[in-house]
């Protein structure tokens, strides 16, 4: 039943990735580019987790740890960049 | 493993898969970015919670000891997911200047921090209120 679970979980967490694809390439504005990366990584963090379950190993949570580590630092980083003129002062 | 177990790690992987994709619709379908920005809420909080429950639950049944890191990540998400929405909020009153005419009056003599210096120094003149 878990399996079945994760197929249907890998397909909609496929589509949303694809979803903020989308936006990313069509957002009219920057701030909205910089907002669907940051969903895209979330999406992956879910994605990575979800593939810990399906293949019954614990080995994948690091990997998920630095992708939500590096999404929030690059989308800071965007943002600071768009405020201030430049990331480090 | 239980039976019982079982479905209820299914229930919540779905659930969580559910909610990510709503998230991203929402972020896809509304049609401005402050309307934008609420839907990958969603998604951090309920679906990257559900599924760190059902992973959580599932090493957790399969025998292991439970393990710590998907609170971990469910703690560093759950920090970081204002910070990033405040400052993508910011980023965005700087860049469109039609969203500085809506913002109420702070009522001291200090201006809005995105676009006036903090203390009060001389304010430019497009953010006097009065």
């Amino acid at each position: 039943m878990i399996e079945i679970a994760c197929a249907i979980a890998f397909v909609a967490i496929s589509a949303a990735m694809l979803l903020c694809l989308y936006r990313a390439l069509v957002g009219p504005d920057m701030p909205t580019r910089i907002l669907a990366l940051d969903t895209l990584t979330i999406n992956a963090i879910g994605l990575v987790v979800l593939a810990g379950i399906y293949w019954g190993t614990g080995l994948y949570f690091e990997v998920a740890l630095l992708f939500a580590m590096v999404g929030f630092l690059t989308t800071v980083a965007y943002c600071k960049y768009i405020l201030r003129g430049n990331v480090m002062e | 493993m239980t039976d019982f177990g079982d479905i209820v790690v299914a229930a919540l992987i779905c659930l969580g898969a559910f909610f990510l994709f709503v998230g991203s619709l929402g972020l896809a379908k509304l049609p401005d970015l402050m309307r934008r920005l609420h839907g990958p809420t969603k998604a951090t909080t309920l679906g990257i919670g559900a599924t760190l429950i059902a992973s959580m639950l599932y090493f957790l049944l399969k025998g292991n000891a439970l393990s710590i890191q998907e609170l971990l990540i469910t703690t560093f998400l759950f920090l970081t997911a204002p910070v990033t929405a405040l400052m993508v909020a910011k980023a965005h009153l700087l860049l469109d200047k039609s969203e500085r005419k809506n913002l109420p009056p702070t009522g001291r003599e200090v201006g809005w921090s995105v676009f006036d210096a903090p203390g009060p120094t001389p304010q430019p003149e497009d953010s006097k209120q009065s």
